[in-house]
């Protein structure tokens, strides 16, 4: 199981820079808070090291502020330049590929190996998943490391982000980027919901009809939209990424698809030619929007403006259509 | 199933009329409930005659949408077909090895078919192809791979099954070596190649059936046509030479056409597991252990089993799909330890 939610998490990424309007705020709020604890508000701070955070491999104190990271984790490394703890970072993995800034390797994420990740002589090591006896190797050397495994859910990645902000030394700044968030997706489901609450939906992984459910991260952001999800009824379990049937997909003819899988050579021209598709109304009326599949595989500050961009695309159409 | 297991003391060296018409019977009741089963449920009485419909000649009314039609005719139906002839191809591909190798265990999985089209689906994921592309370099990964087999085993100096079979251990575990390396080197393509190692007939078109049939007849007319001389194979290389059969040319006459096929077979189905172990034998153990029965009869039963099993794969957590190599598994292993019991009990 941990291989499709790994190979989802893994895709490929892209950053759209703070997200639309959120970026002068975010700036300012890293600034604010890179000097330890010097802020003027009235809240009490307690000083930000020793830090200790709740996470998959239980409470992690870091001792002082991380100056050597290493992200193996594509969202985590999105979300450590998000909070602001992008200049601490000295080694990401091999599908970091977002920011530009970001230091990639050849470090494997899916396939870690100790020694190399040593060679890095890290104070601070974040992973999304533990093949197997990583964490204690690395604890055996006093590296703390952070296992953050695949959000599942929108808060999870609320919490990722904080996590990561304590972490580091930036916990206001993840604090404020996670108000950010939500304030901006309240935003969002005010503006579109009334538009496009109703609209059914198939978010397409692979051309083997593997799709995303209202209890994944991304399928939960459909869901708050009020889309409505055809992979939901195949996810009695909530394992978040059920393959579906192809006579069910014809049969619920969704009013849009969401293609993920363009990288695989699938568009509306391919889906076409798929037996029994071509009188999909989605497939009619042109409804089949084409998504990053690193952008809508991430749990980060991306999301939204990922989001944004397919709910307005949804909105379009429903108003067309 | 066990009225058709005894014929007294001396078994019957043909199939008989009654094994084989149940096997066409299993196979299309397995295909009606294929076509009428499924996670949209449609009205059977309507379905039904929806299918008289399709007879060409025939025009029958029936209530069916036009999405439902589709259903019926554009999904459905080629699974099904598609079903029977990869189920057919594994079983029969599966029989014709165990007999030309003398080997229980043989199937064409053995010589390299499986790891080399792992192989090549995976170097096609890789780098990105289209889904139409895949499966010519996953045909041309299995191909390639059993030209390898035979190479090595031919330079092992002698001719028997033994150094065929070690040089297609051999290269299988060289293929999966490097599938696993480019794995782990791309492990962003992780779930599409292992969504076609554990097989699929979710996508499968009439485009798809079509590129199969050629395989399918053909190489199962090759080896029914083999069947007496893979008997005689069972007492041995020198002694079958010995009565008059040319053993190098029924071995790779049966091989080609069983490999070929199975690559085939495998390139659009996935390496759907067990089937050609698990019909051939319980075919064995039910009637005869002369491939003029086993042969014919691991055709049907091959293809009933297959239909059989990609109807649980779609409707057991429908509308979700279960792959259908889990399904074969997951049923097939453990009905296949029934049948070696109750066998083996009996004598």
């Amino acid at each position: 199981m941990f291989i499709k939610r790994f190979a989802v998490s893994t895709a490929f990424l892209l950053f759209v820079a703070g997200c639309s309007t959120g970026t002068g705020d975010s700036t300012t709020t890293i600034e604010l808070t890179s000097g330890p604890a010097g802020s003027s508000t009235t809240l009490e701070l307690p000083p930000a090291f020793p830090a200790t955070v709740q996470v998959a491999n239980g409470e992690v104190v870091i001792e002082a502020m991380p100056e050597a990271i290493i992200s193996l984790s594509p969202s985590a490394t999105e979300n450590l330049f998000a909070v602001g703890a992008g200049t601490q970072v000295i080694a990401v993995d091999d599908q970091s590929n977002f920011p530009e800034a970001a230091p990639r390797t050849d470090l494997s994420g899916f396939t870690p190996n100790l020694e190399s990740i040593l060679s890095y002589e890290p104070d601070l090591v974040v992973i999304t998943f533990d093949p197997g006896g990583l964490i204690e190797g690395l604890e055996a050397v006093d590296v703390p490391v952070l296992l953050l495994p695949s959000a599942t859910s929108i808060a999870d990645a609320y919490d990722e982000i904080k996590v990561l902000g304590t972490a580091t030394g930036h916990s206001r700044s993840g604090q404020d980027l996670v108000t950010d968030m939500e304030n901006e997706l309240g935003l969002l489901v005010e503006e579109v919901t009334d538009q496009i609450a109703g609209t059914t939906i198939y978010h397409e992984l692979d051309p083997t009809y593997y799709s995303v459910s209202s209890s994944s991260y991304l399928g939960e952001l459909y869901q708050l939209l009020g889309l409505v999800n055809i992979a939901d009824a195949a996810d009695p379990d909530g394992f978040g990424y059920p393959q579906l049937s192809a006579e069910y997909i014809v049969d619920q003819d969704p009013d849009v698809i969401l293609l993920a899988d363009a990288g695989f050579g699938e568009s509306i021209e391919t889906l076409k030619l798929r037996p029994g598709w071509s009188g999909l109304s989605a497939i009619l009326n042109g409804a089949v929007i084409e998504v990053d599949p690193d952008v809508s595989s991430r749990w980060t500050p991306r999301s939204l403006g990922f989001i944004r961009d397919v709910a307005e695309k949804i909105a379009d159409q429903v108003a067309g259509g | 199933m066990k009225t058709i297991a005894r014929g007294g003391g001396i078994r019957p060296a043909s199939p008989g009329w009654l094994p084989i018409s149940l096997g066409f019977g299993t196979w299309l009741a397995a295909c009606l409930a294929g076509l009428l089963l499924g996670p949209v449920s449609l009205p059977f009485s309507d379905a039904w005659r929806a299918l008289f419909d399709a007879i060409p000649g025939i025009h029958v009314d029936h209530g069916l949408s036009a999405t439902q039609v589709s259903i019926l005719y554009e999904i459905r139906a080629p699974r099904v077909i598609m079903g029977s002839l990869v189920g057919a191809v594994l079983a029969v591909g599966g029989a014709a090895y165990q007999g030309v190798f003398r080997n229980p265990l043989a199937d064409p999985y053995l010589l390299g078919v499986a790891a080399g089209a792992g192989l090549g689906a995976t170097v096609g994921f890789g780098v990105g192809v289209s889904s139409g592309v895949v499966t010519i370099l996953a045909f041309s990964g299995a191909i390639g791979a059993v030209a390898l087999t035979y190479l090595l085993g031919r330079s092992m100096g002698n001719r028997t099954a033994t150094a065929l079979i070690l040089a297609g251990v051999a290269v299988s575990a060289f293929a999966t070596a490097i599938q696993t390396y480019l794995l782990q080197r791309n492990s962003d393509t992780l779930r599409s190649v292992y969504t076609w190692i554990f097989g699929r007939l979710t996508t499968v078109g009439w485009g798809e059936v079509g590129g199969l049939v050629p395989y399918a007849v053909v190489a199962g007319g090759l080896i029914l046509m083999q069947r007496r001389s893979l008997d005689v194979l069972g007492v041995g290389d020198d002694e079958a030479a010995a009565l008059g059969l040319n053993v190098n040319r029924v071995r790779w006459i049966v091989v080609l056409a069983a490999t070929l096929a199975t690559a085939a077979a495998v390139s659009v189905s996935g390496l759907i597991g067990f089937v050609g172990i698990i019909v051939p034998h319980t075919v064995r153990l039910m009637t005869s252990w002369s491939y003029r029965v086993i042969v014919p009869l691991s055709i049907v039963f091959g293809a009933a089993f297959l239909v059989a099993a990609d109807l649980l794969s779609r409707t057991v957590v429908a509308p979700a799909e279960l792959p259908i190599g889990i399904v074969t598994a997951f049923v097939g292993a453990p009905f296949f330890l029934v049948v070696l019991r109750s066998v083996g009990r009996e004598s």
